[in-house]
Order: structure tokens, then C-alpha cells, then sequence
């Protein structure tokens, strides 16, 4: 930014509206001690993850004969062979269906949750107050209990065994609405709404070509949170499906473990089950890492005032 | 929480020479409103719809009961009545319950004890660090049960095998007296990360000069933490309870897939979710599973709201 702009622009008041307070660290000295109490408990989160990833190289047998936290014979490729060929390669819908729920119901829920918390927090109109409290109050009721009601529902209008079934529910995120209408409280400044009312700017361009731009970290933090949430969904998929080619990973690896365990032949086994686990953690693990600087910053203003 | 506004006329700098356009009922705040209204209405239909309308049906559907002779027949509040005088309900609210007295605190109390070293800004390799506690949220519920269900294992988990090779007996973590602390520790394991950063993001954002001050006055940095740091993310930590309390009373993923390699120990409505979904799904059982569903949810709105409310009051006196 030069210093040759007179007036405040998007980009200047863009920057981050929750402006970082301090360097690393309040006093600046690092604790060795500290650390190492810290890495001492590293274990208990990363070891099962380890274990899943030296699972997914074992075959079968392996996986019931060597030692669980060490390598045995390399058979990642043949488990991954079998795990995308088995039932006429079905994991790929699986994948495919997962990618879908997660990605239209993320970006899906992000944006009516952008849109309704920039208007709740920006205008003031008469039924605002009564409706973000409803919205708010919503937030406790738990999603799992819902799921039955609103199989009962859709079983009604023949929504049932339908993508939509899994996509509509997945739709409505009442914290994201709290989580934004928070986060635009701070993130568009009302001077800079009413300067493009001023130059003509209708009321949802406004919201569009500026509001938006500024809304866009904690935009992403819905979209992440809603998106691990469908992604991980088990409940509601397994209630309102039952062909096993719209199902999500979750449900169909949750089949395949069951028809393993009950052993009722060479239908599933154990490593394709472990190993089509790890092909479904990895995606998740990727877009976290790569959003985690947007994520953070929502969540820093947006998450925890109030 | 910054009370909604209109947007206030411009500020000398940006417009200067401009005043301020009058207010009232005019066209200006008109097309506010409207615009107000498209922005909210498409959350709060598909909201309704999606929200609003299922529990409506649902509080409607438990007050039938289907009979062999003579279809539906409105029987009131029979459903409930029989939901608040049944055993298997009963306890599996006691148990969820129990599941939330003792998980809860020990997942809260790590989740703010990793945030506050981090915030500390005292450790080394913080990044890989916060990264490593916060990986297993992004690991899938299922995922995580079948992989800790492995772990557990009592022919081949890995814990049998350190046992075994020490000459211990293996951890019966699957029978019926270690079942709930083992759901317990999946749990914990899958969401101290999250309620971590959380916490550690409020943290990030209380004002500095608060620990300067109190530095000045000699406080140290445990005192700065209880004294100060606690009490400035309490609404953070509120809302990490309320989540968590809501997460306990909807058990059902990570006991329904351990039910596959432990049928004895976990049966039919072990928790409140699991029977509802057993009511519905094996024993037909429509109208009685939706009022247990119904009851489910009024309560944990009930029990989140006084957590709320209790909470509230403590910080006022």
C-alpha cells in the first residue's frame, strides 16, 4: 500500500481486523522444560494416527501377526488395489459422494451463514433481534437428535435415499451464523458501507463486491468447520440411505468393518478397511494445513467474543 | 456483543464536506431493511425447514401411537410418559451423564492447559506442536472408533502385545466394566485439539497490556494465567462446555461401531441416541422413538441453557 491513496481503500481497511497484539511469546524467553512436558504427551495424539499409517502397509495376516507398531512385509499397493476394486470399485463413489456432501454443504452453509450473520450484525430491522435468537437458542439443539425427526419427515416427501436427504440437513449451520454475524460486527467498518452508499452502490452490491472480501476469514472458517462435519457425518447418511453407492466413506467403511468383523467370508477384510480409513483421512488433514492461516484468523475474532 | 447498527454517516475524512443524510422512515433506510431481509431469508428457510419444521413433526408424530387394529391413534402425552418410566432410557441417560461428569472437566481442563502453554509462547516447535493436538479432529468419528477399536483389541492390539511381552495380562478394554472409559478416551482423543484452539484462539486475543500491568505488580506467570488469562476467555470456555455437553448427550457414532466387536457389552440403548435410532430403525417403533428424540433434544437445550444461565450469574457476583 503506497502512501499516495487519500482515502481509505478496501485493501487498507481489508487488513486483519484483529490486529496480532505481540511477538512470540508475552516474554519472549522459551521454556526447554515446558516443551518437553509438552512433546512427552505428543504420543497419545499422534501414535494412533501411526499406527494406521504402518496398518496400511500389512496384508491381512500381518495385521494379526506382527507387531501392531511396526512395519511387517510392504503391501500399501495391494491394499490399496484392493480397497479401490473391491465391489466393483465402489470406494470411488464413496469418495466422489463424500466430496460432494462435504464440499455443497460446506460452501453451501458458509455462504447462507455469511449472508444472514453480515445482515444481523450491519442493519438494524425489525425482526432481527427475535430471529437471531431463535438462530442462537438453535445452536443447543443437538443435530444427532434431530437426524430421526427429520428422517421421519423426508420419508414423507420421498426424500429419503436421496443426496438431498444428506446435502439439505447439512445446509443450516446456526453456530456459523453466531460465528459471523460476530466476525462482521468488526470486519466491515459502517463508514465504509455508508462511503459506497455515497458513490451509489446498491445495498447488496455493497455486500457482494465489498463486504464479502472482508468477510472472506471467517467465511473460510465456516466452510472448514461445516465441511469436517459433513465429511465426518455418520449419523445422518446412515440413517437416510441404504444404496450402498450414495453412501459417504464414513457409512461405507463402517459396513465394510462390520461385515469383517462378523467374518462371514472374503467380502471385506480388515486391511482394506484400515487402509480405505487412511485414504479418507488424508484429504482432511491436507485442506486443514493448507486453510490454517484463514481458519485461525476467523476464528481468533469470530469464535469467542460475545 | 456490539449492538446491530445503521450504518452512521460517513466520517469527515473519507467524505468530507458531506453531511450526513437525515434519518426517519426514509427510502435510504427502506432499502436497508430490504436488503436486510434478502440477506437473512435464504438461512432461515431452508433453517425452518431443515430445523424448525422436523421438530414440529416430531413433537406432533410422539403424540400417536401406531396400532395393529385401527392405524395411528392420538394418544397424548402416553409416549412421554412411557419414555420417562423406561429403564433401558433411564439409564442410558445416566450413563451419558456419568460420561459427561467425568470426560468432560478432563478434556476441558487438557484442551486449556495446552492452549495456555501455547499462548505462553515458551515452547519450542510450537506450530508442529499445536498441529499434533489438533490432527485427530480432522480424523472422521468413524475412523478414529475403528482405529482405536483395533487398538483395544484383545487378541492383537498393540496394548495386548506390550502386555503380553512384559507378562502382564492384557487391559480388558472392551468388557463391560472398561467399555465407558474407553469410549471415554476416544472421545477426549478426538476433541482436545478442537477445544483447544478454541480456547487458545480467545487467548490470542486479549489485550497485552492487561499482562503488563500485572507483571509490573510482580504477578508471575501462573498467577497471570489463573488471575488473568481464565477469567478473559470465560465466554470461549462457555462455549466449549455447552458444545460439550450437547456432544455427550448425543453419543452414537463411537458406541454404535464398538457394538460390531463388542455385541455383549453395548447393547440396544446404551445411550439415548442409540436407542432413539433402535426404536426407529429395528423395532419400528416411530412415534415412541420420536418423542424419545424429542425429549432428547428438549433436553439438552434445557441443561445447556442453565449451564449458561448458572455461568452467568457466577460472574455477576
Amino acid at each position: 500500500m503506497t502512501a499516495t491513496t487519500p482515502a481509505p481503500t478496501v485493501d487498507a481497511l481489508a487488513a486483519d481486523p484483529a490486529p496480532r497484539r505481540r511477538g512470540r511469546g508475552s516474554t519472549g524467553r522459551r521454556s526447554p522444560l515446558l516443551t518437553v512436558l509438552v512433546l512427552l504427551t505428543l504420543p497419545y495424539f499422534l501414535l494412533p494416527l501411526f499406527w494406521l499409517v504402518v496398518a496400511s502397509t500389512k496384508d491381512n495376516a500381518d495385521l494379526f501377526t506382527s507387531f501392531g507398531l511396526w512395519f511387517a512385509d510392504f503391501n500399501l499397493l495391494n491394499n490399496l488395489q484392493d480397497v479401490f476394486t473391491a465391489q466393483g470399485g465402489v470406494f470411488w463413489s464413496w469418495i466422489g459422494n463424500t466430496v460432494l456432501y462435504a464440499g455443497v454443504a460446506g460452501v453451501g452453509a458458509a455462504f447462507l451463514a455469511t449472508a444472514a450473520g453480515y445482515a444481523f450484525a450491519k442493519y438494524s430491522f425489525p425482526a432481527g433481534t427475535a430471529m437471531f435468537s431463535v438462530v442462537l437458542g438453535a445452536i443447543m439443539v443437538p443435530t444427532t437428535a434431530l437426524a430421526i425427526p427429520t428422517y421421519l419427515l423426508f420419508a414423507e416427501v420421498d426424500l429419503t435415499n436421496t443426496r438431498w436427504a444428506v446435502i439439505l440437513p447439512s445446509l443450516v449451520s446456526p453456530f456459523g451464523v453466531y460465528l459471523m454475524r460476530v466476525y462482521a460486527a468488526d470486519a466491515v467498518p459502517s463508514e465504509l458501507m455508508e462511503a459506497a452508499r455515497v458513490d451509489g452502490a446498491g445495498e447488496l452490491r455493497i455486500f457482494f463486491t465489498v463486504a464479502l472480501r472482508l468477510l472472506a476469514p471467517g467465511f473460510i472458517t465456516v466452510l472448514l468447520f461445516q465441511l469436517v462435519a459433513t465429511w465426518n457425518n455418520y449419523f445422518l447418511p446412515l440413517i437416510m440411505l441404504s444404496t450402498p453407492s450414495k453412501f459417504p466413506l464414513t457409512v461405507g467403511l463402517a459396513q465394510w468393518q462390520s461385515t469383517a468383523a462378523g467374518g462371514s467370508g472374503a467380502q471385506a477384510l480388515f486391511s482394506s478397511v484400515i487402509t480405505g480409513s487412511l485414504v479418507s483421512v488424508v484429504p482432511l488433514v491436507i485442506a486443514f494445513l493448507y486453510l490454517q492461516k484463514y481458519w485461525q484468523a476467523g476464528l481468533a475474532t469470530g469464535g469467542v467474543k460475545g | 456483543m456490539s449492538a446491530p447498527t445503521t450504518a452512521r454517516p460517513a466520517g469527515g475524512a473519507s467524505a468530507p464536506g458531506r453531511a450526513g443524510p437525515r434519518r426517519g422512515p426514509s427510502p435510504s433506510v427502506r432499502r436497508q431493511r430490504r436488503a436486510a431481509y434478502l440477506l437473512v431469508a435464504p438461512f432461515m428457510l431452508v433453517f425452518a425447514a431443515m430445523l424448525v419444521v422436523p421438530l414440529v413433526y416430531a413433537a406432533y408424530l410422539s403424540l400417536f401411537r401406531e396400532q395393529l387394529v385401527g392405524g395411528n391413534s392420538f394418544v397424548g402425552l402416553e409416549n412421554y410418559a412411557r419414555a420417562l418410566g423406561d429403564a433401558a432410557f433411564g439409564s442410558g441417560v445416566v450413563r451419558v451423564t456419568l460420561f459427561l461428569v467425568i470426560q468432560v472437566p478432563i478434556m476441558l481442563g487438557l484442551a486449556l492447559l495446552f492452549a495456555l502453554a501455547l499462548d505462553s509462547g515458551r515452547l519450542y516447535a510450537q506450530r508442529f506442536v499445536r498441529l499434533s493436538i489438533f490432527l485427530p479432529y480432522a480424523v472422521p468419528s468413524v475412523v478414529a472408533t475403528l482405529m482405536w477399536g483395533y487398538l483395544y483389541g484383545p487378541d492383537f492390539g498393540p496394548f495386548t502385545q506390550v502386555a503380553e511381552m512384559v507378562g502382564l495380562p492384557a487391559p480388558p478394554f472392551l468388557s463391560s466394566g472398561w467399555m465407558l472409559g474407553s469410549l471415554m478416551n476416544i472421545l477426549t482423543w478426538e476433541f482436545i485439539g478442537y477445544n483447544m484452539i478454541i480456547m487458545y484462539a480467545a487467548l490470542r486475543a486479549v489485550p497485552a497490556d492487561l499482562y503488563e500491568a500485572a507483571r509490573m505488580d510482580g504477578a508471575g506467570e501462573f498467577r497471570i494465567a489463573w488471575s488473568i488469562k481464565i477469567p478473559a476467555i470465560r465466554s470461549a470456555i462457555l462455549l466449549t462446555v455447552i458444545f460439550s455437553v450437547i456432544g455427550s448427550y448425543q453419543l452414537f457414532n463411537e458406541p454404535n461401531l464398538l457394538q460390531t466387536v463388542a455385541p455383549n457389552v453395548i447393547d440396544s440403548a446404551y445411550t439415548p441416541n442409540l436407542y432413539a435410532y433402535n426404536l426407529a430403525f429395528t423395532s419400528q417403533d416411530l412415534n415412541y422413538s420420536a418423542a424419545v428424540a424429542f425429549l432428547l433434544a428438549a433436553g439438552i437445550a434445557v441443561v445447556s441453557y442453565v449451564v449458561q444461565l448458572t455461568s452467568q450469574r457466577r460472574a455477576r457476583s
